[in-house]
């Protein structure tokens, strides 16, 4: 490359380098990284603890501060729990764990029915995402190229409107008097209006409604991989199309179905505004209580004890998310 | 190496009572306005190795698809054994294909990939590890049974997606440019492999293939393919030495083509005039062309006779030049030589004397060639 290319076109690059060469022969540099180097730190582990700093910063630190409130007393005052730790005396240091809380949840059929009732609004969402993503997600992979792009950008296009204002705009599409009863009784098709809004169909319609997009997405990754002469070699081998799905479609974009459901299902588990907003009191979920432990009853320890509990249960199905990823990573090259 | 083979094979399409395996009748594909496939009808014969032979492009590929059921025709038949199969969906028809890809199930062993054409029949579990077994062992795969495909080599994967094609016992095996993603050494081992697995199981092949090579080896007929067409159909030999037209004659092997005259046309023998040549070609066959028709003579480099002396007599058939090019390859050196008009002729010998130095033509040199009058062919399109 001659000279004058290098100061016209590729003049910053070249500065950077003239500059981290003249950095380098500098006396404290070399002492500073010769000294990093030898405590096993070079730039590699330079630039993936930023991402462990920022986890351990905001999700560890918080992580324990709530787990120290879930374990210790309700009391009146502000904060409205006693510290864990109290002088005695000058010398005795006490340390309360109090594990009650969590045996409250266990004892409270209110807790547990609404763990229970999460995870199963949580469970048949994802399945009826799941229902409704796949072929969304296979028409999407399988029409025209120049197609493909506009039709991803219908599905994210809800997502320039705030989460919560779609939310809004359906209790007026579902309520007694909204755009849907209203059509119905004008046309003369329904005299009565149909109670829609604060039932489980509105959670479900919610979530449904509000998630798909997660569930598509990963899936459209997944079957727009597929080699579709795959297909046509099960096709040629005899297998019937419906057989050939499942067979060969399914279980070559299980790690799209994986990673949807999950994305699916762990934020539906402690949704709180859709059963907030659109369920009734029948539909009591997790997220709801929380709400209500931490602002109605004010007791942040049994919030912070729902918290904690509801990512136990939330740790498992992430669990296999990472395993089945894991294995997929290792399969196909 | 093919036709020593072919002396000891019956010639079923020289036999005209003899009934067609794959009768492929007046076929023609149309993807929108473009025509892939055009009119073609083609009788394959129980037994052999049909090799469709053309560029990219030139329709072999959906003519092999419309045979495996997964294009359907604009219009035209396909029947196998007597059975009309046009419109049978891939999944009922006794044909299996082995792909380019070759398409191996990424998610399933190489067992299971070979079980899985058995699994759809619903045989006994007993019959289907027997089978598989078995074809495993044809293909030299049973120690790498339990393999997923992604731990195979290219030649491995090839041997594995030829045993779950076979291992159905199909009527008529279809491969698509099956020796194309392997290395030139292996591609040769494997040419006769193939050609000993078709003779152990009498299976039906149809190759489609871009390599003439691998055609000629392979195949106890070319059929040769260009725009949608079928422009020749016959034995390696054939195809090779009375090429029907110029597209063949060039596109298979190497050819000089001539532009010239009919000036001399008897039932046995014919003179053609060429100006390219500078010289008179006498050819030992008839042409069915009028007198003074501009025809083509094609002449291929190994027939030509590259002489430092003038060939004695007068006559036919000889023309003098100038050495421009030599490549010497070993087993064969290549002569360009430049002839009196500019035109360049392409001459091959074979090195039969182990060469030393001196005395081998050089660059610049006059030089002769003759040839003898069987070897030119002459084509009128």
């Amino acid at each position: 490359m001659s000279r004058n290319a290098r100061a016209v076109g590729d003049s910053s690059p070249f500065v950077l380098a003239e500059l981290m060469a003249w950095i380098k022969a500098l006396g404290p540099y070399r002492w500073a990284s010769n000294r990093l180097r030898s405590r096993g730190m070079t730039g590699r582990t330079a630039v993936i603890s930023v991402p462990y700093l920022w986890l351990s910063l905001f999700f560890l630190v918080p992580f324990l501060i709530v787990f120290k409130i879930s374990v210790s007393d309700i009391r009146l005052g502000m904060p409205p729990y006693d510290p864990l730790i109290t002088w005695a005396s000058a010398q005795v240091m006490e340390l309360k764990v109090n594990l009650g809380n969590y045996a409250f949840l266990w004892e409270d059929a209110l807790y547990r029915n609404a763990y229970a009732n999460s995870i199963l609004t949580a469970g048949i969402s994802t399945i009826l995402c799941l229902l409704i993503g796949y072929p969304m997600a296979y028409g999407i992979a399988r029409s025209k190229p120049s197609w493909r792009n506009l039709l991803l950008l219908l599905v994210m296009l809800p997502f320039w409107t705030s989460f919560l204002l779609r939310v809004y705009a359906w209790i007026g599409i579902l309520k007694n008097n909204g755009l849907i009863n209203n059509l119905l009784m004008s046309m003369g098709v329904i005299d009565e209006p149909i109670v829609m809004l604060q039932t489980n169909f509105a959670v479900y319609l919610g979530i449904v409604y509000s998630y798909l997009p997660f569930m598509v997405l990963p899936l459209y990754t997944a079957i727009e991989k597929l080699d579709l002469t795959l297909l046509e070699a099960a096709a040629d081998l005899g297998c019937r199309p419906v057989k050939a799905f499942f067979k060969i479609t399914a279980p070559l974009t299980k790690g799209g179905i994986v990673a949807g459901s999950m994305l699916v299902f762990i934020p539906a588990v402690g949704e709180f505004v859709i059963p907030a907003l659109l369920g009734g009191p029948g539909s009591l979920m997790i997220g709801r209580v929380l709400w209500e432990e931490f602002f109605n009853n004010r007791s942040w320890p049994i919030a912070s004890a729902v918290a904690i509990a509801m990512l136990v249960v939330l740790v498992f199905p992430i669990w296999i998310l990472q395993r089945v990823q894991g294995r997929e990573m290792g399969a196909h090259r | 190496m093919a036709n020593a083979r072919q002396d000891h094979r019956s010639e079923p399409w020289k036999d005209p009572g003899a009934t067609p395996y794959v009768r492929i009748d007046k076929i023609t594909k149309k993807f929108g306005d473009f025509v892939a496939v055009d009119d073609v009808t083609l009788n394959i014969y129980r037994g052999e190795i049909f090799c469709l032979l053309g560029g990219s492009g030139c329709g072999k590929t959906t003519l092999l698809r419309m045979m495996a059921g997964f294009e359907a025709p604009t219009s035209g038949s396909i029947s196998l054994d007597g059975v009309d199969v046009t419109a049978m969906p891939p999944y009922e028809r006794p044909v299996n294909m082995m792909f380019q890809s070759y398409a191996l199930f990424p998610h399933m062993t190489v067992q299971k990939n070979v079980a899985f054409g058995l699994h759809q029949d619903k045989l006994p579990k007993s019959e289907i590890d027997a089978r598989v077994a078995e074809m495993l062992k044809l293909v030299r795969m049973e120690q790498f049974a339990s393999r997923a495909p992604h731990q195979l080599s290219g030649g491995q994967r090839q041997r594995v997606a030829l045993a779950r094609s076979l291992v159905k016992r199909p009527k008529l095996l279809l491969l698509d440019e099956p020796l194309a993603a392997l290395d030139k050494k292996l591609r040769e081992h494997t040419q006769f492999e193939l050609i000993n697995i078709q003779e152990t199981l009498g299976v039906t092949f149809v190759v489609v293939t871009h390599d003439q090579e691998e055609a000629m080896t392979l195949a106890s007929r070319i059929g040769v393919m260009n725009h949608g067409e079928i422009v020749q159909v016959g034995t390696p030999t054939d195809i090779y030495e009375y090429p029907g037209s110029r597209f063949v004659a060039d596109f298979i092997g190497s050819v000089n083509m001539f532009e010239g005259r009919l000036i001399e046309d008897e039932p046995d023998y014919v003179r053609v005039e060429s100006e390219d040549l500078g010289g008179v070609f006498h050819v030992g066959h008839g042409v069915s062309a009028a007198p003074n028709a501009t025809v083509w003579v094609a002449l291929r480099p190994e027939k030509i006779h590259i002489l430092r002396d003038r060939p004695e007599g007068e006559g036919d058939n000889r023309v003098a030049g100038v050495v421009s090019e030599i490549a010497y390859l070993g087993d064969q050196s290549i002569y360009l030589v430049r002839l009196a008009g500019g035109r360049q002729v392409r001459v091959t010998q074979p090195n039969i004397l182990r060469q030393s130095g001196g005395g081998r033509i050089s660059w610049d040199e006059q030089v002769w060639l003759t040839w003898d009058s069987s070897s030119p062919v002459v084509v009128t399109q």
